[in-house]
Formats: C-alpha cells, sequence, structure tokens
C-alpha cells in the first residue's frame, strides 16, 4: 500500500510540474471573444520552427515566444488569418504550416488522395463488372461435349 | 497476361512508396529553404542603432554596395564561438561582413568580439529581435549572402564550419561578386 501511496504523491508532483511548464507560456488579454478564439487556433496551427514538430502555443523557444507576440500583434492590427499565416510564411517558410497550403508544387499532396480513391472506386468497378461477365458466360456447344469427355474419362479411372 | 500485369500493380505502389520514403530519410530535417532567397528579396527594411555605438542609427541602406555576408550572433551562443575563425577568414579574404547582435546586451556582445575577435565592419545592435524576425531567424548562428544590389542570395543555417566556408559560403561569394 505504501508503494501505491508514494506513486500517487510522484504523480501528484509531476503533474504540479507540468502545470508550472505550461505557466511559462505568456496569458494574454482579449477584448474580444472572437479575436482569442482566432489567436488560440492560429497558433496551434503553426509549428515551431526550432523544436521539430511542436506548435508555438506549446513551445517554450524564444522563436516561438516572438511568432506568438507577431500574431496577437497582427490581430490587434486587425489582420485576416490568411495575411497572418502569410506574414508568417514568408519569413520562416512552408515549414510551419502543419495544413501546407494549395499552390503549385502542393496540388500532387492535395490532390493524390482524391486521385487513390477515385482509381480505388474504377478498379473495384472493373473487377465486378469482370467477375459478372465471368458468370453469365454460358458454354458453348463444342465446350460441352469437351467437358463431358473430360468428366468421363476421369470416371474410368 | 493482362492479369498478371494487374496484379503486379500494388506491388508496384508499393516499390514507389518506398523508394520515396527512402528519399525522405535522405533530407537533412534541420533544413529550411528560405522565402527570401527563393523570390530573391531585398535585405529588409529596419532601423537599429549599432553595436560599436549607441548614437549612430543605421537603416537597410547600409548593406547594398557590395557582397556582404550578415551572420547573426550572440553572445549566448556557443556555435558562435566556433563558427569565428571562419568568419575572421572571410574577412581576412576582403569580404565585407555585417553582424546582427541578436538578443544580446552590448556588454556582453563587446566583451565577446575582445574575446574571439572582430570580423565585423559593423554590427547591427537588435536585443528585440525585430530585424532577426523580418529574417524569419530562429536561432543562431544563421547567415544570409546579399548581393551588391543589396538582394539576399544565400542563406546558411546553424554554425559555418571550415568544410561549409570552402563548400558554400566561398562559391557563393565568388557567384555574386
Amino acid at each position: 500500500m505504501a508503494v501505491i501511496r508514494w506513486m500517487l504523491v510522484a504523480m501528484a508532483l509531476m503533474l504540479a510540474a507540468g502545470l508550472v511548464q505550461g505557466a511559462a507560456i505568456e496569458v494574454r488579454e482579449f477584448d474580444d471573444p472572437v479575436l482569442e478564439k482566432r489567436y488560440h487556433s492560429l497558433t496551434a496551427s503553426m509549428r515551431c520552427p526550432t523544436c521539430q514538430n511542436q506548435a508555438i502555443n506549446d513551445s517554450d523557444a524564444p522563436v516561438s515566444g516572438d511568432m506568438r507576440d507577431r500574431v496577437y500583434l497582427l490581430l490587434q492590427e486587425g489582420r485576416s488569418d490568411m495575411e497572418i499565416r502569410d506574414h508568417m510564411v514568408q519569413r520562416f517558410g512552408d515549414y510551419i504550416l502543419y495544413n501546407p497550403r494549395l499552390e503549385g508544387r502542393t496540388y500532387l499532396l492535395w490532390g493524390l488522395p482524391a486521385v487513390l480513391v477515385v482509381a480505388g472506386a474504377v478498379l473495384v468497378m472493373l473487377l465486378v463488372r469482370a467477375r459478372r461477365n465471368a458468370s453469365l458466360r454460358a458454354l458453348s456447344d463444342e465446350e460441352r461435349r469437351r467437358l463431358e469427355t473430360l468428366i468421363n474419362r476421369g470416371e474410368g479411372q | 497476361m493482362k492479369r498478371r500485369l494487374l496484379l503486379m500493380l500494388p506491388l508496384l505502389g508499393f516499390l514507389l512508396l518506398l523508394l520515396f520514403l527512402y528519399l525522405g530519410l535522405g533530407l537533412n530535417p534541420f533544413h529550411r529553404e528560405s522565402r527570401l532567397v527563393e523570390e530573391a528579396r531585398a535585405f529588409p527594411a529596419f532601423e537599429l542603432t549599432t553595436l560599436e555605438d549607441p548614437e549612430r542609427r543605421v537603416d537597410e541602406s547600409l548593406i547594398p554596395g557590395q557582397v556582404t555576408l550578415v551572420n547573426v550572433w550572440g553572445e549566448w551562443c556557443p556555435e558562435c564561438k566556433r563558427e569565428m575563425p571562419q568568419l575572421l577568414d572571410l574577412a581576412d579574404r576582403g569580404v565585407r561582413l555585417v553582424g546582427i547582435n541578436w538578443k544580446d546586451t552590448r556588454d556582453k556582445a563587446r566583451g565577446f568580439l575582445d574575446e574571439f575577435g572582430d570580423p565585423f565592419e559593423v554590427n547591427l545592435f537588435d536585443p528585440e529581435g525585430e530585424l532577426a524576425f523580418e529574417l524569419g531567424v530562429y536561432g543562431a548562428p544563421e547567415s544570409f549572402l546579399v548581393d551588391r544590389d543589396g538582394i539576399i542570395r544565400y542563406h546558411h543555417t546553424g554554425y559555418i564550419s571550415p568544410s561549409d566556408l570552402r563548400e558554400h559560403i566561398l562559391p557563393e561569394v565568388e557567384k555574386w561578386q
């Protein structure tokens, strides 16, 4: 029992540490709840450039902090989400977007799943049709005679 | 025969996928292409004081004129120390270097230059990281090669090793000279 108690204490400590670490990310004041919502979705949709794979709303890297500052500032200036994303991509590249934008070199990326689904559907259709044709096809008289001789030969042995 | 070929299709697809993933393994995860270079954009506008003289305000007109390596550094950055000999070498070869002293204090930055040498013609003092943000800098050191017309031509992220100097920096300097 003592072991379990100690484990619970340890878990509580770890949780508390996590909360403290989370508090390192600044709290921002918004007059407008819509703006606040946009701030959260924007910062969750951008990848921190230094930390391989972490959104900037969740990263303690200095550059993420600067990017959050900039998102906040641009929102206060009344820029659209699109403009804010462009602003960041102009500086830090496509890498920071979790959802790549639709443009020349990403057509394949966005288009391939649809192409594959269509190709799969066509394939299934062809297979079904081929199978149906095969079962419908009747034997000709010539074929029937050959089949009978083959069966008879088998029984004779 | 046609049937058999059709059966081979999934295998073919799998092999293609394998090739694609294998090529992905060879990519450097730290490499980022820079929009500034892709779109051959001019060095961004700025107005900052210099590290050397807090009274002297400079702007983007400082950059054009000759091929310049703009190096982003800070006293707090250990890789910047390792990079210094290569930068001093570049300066010895007559390449113009402009520093951006990023998120630093004047005292510490000056101490750094006293200790490790000063290859820079001038250093832009950027304690808030305004200019570095416009350049999309996400870690020091980073370097940008700017041609005579002030267009950004090459972006190097991370420390410039002696081999980087030979294989990337010097050829680029030559190319835009």
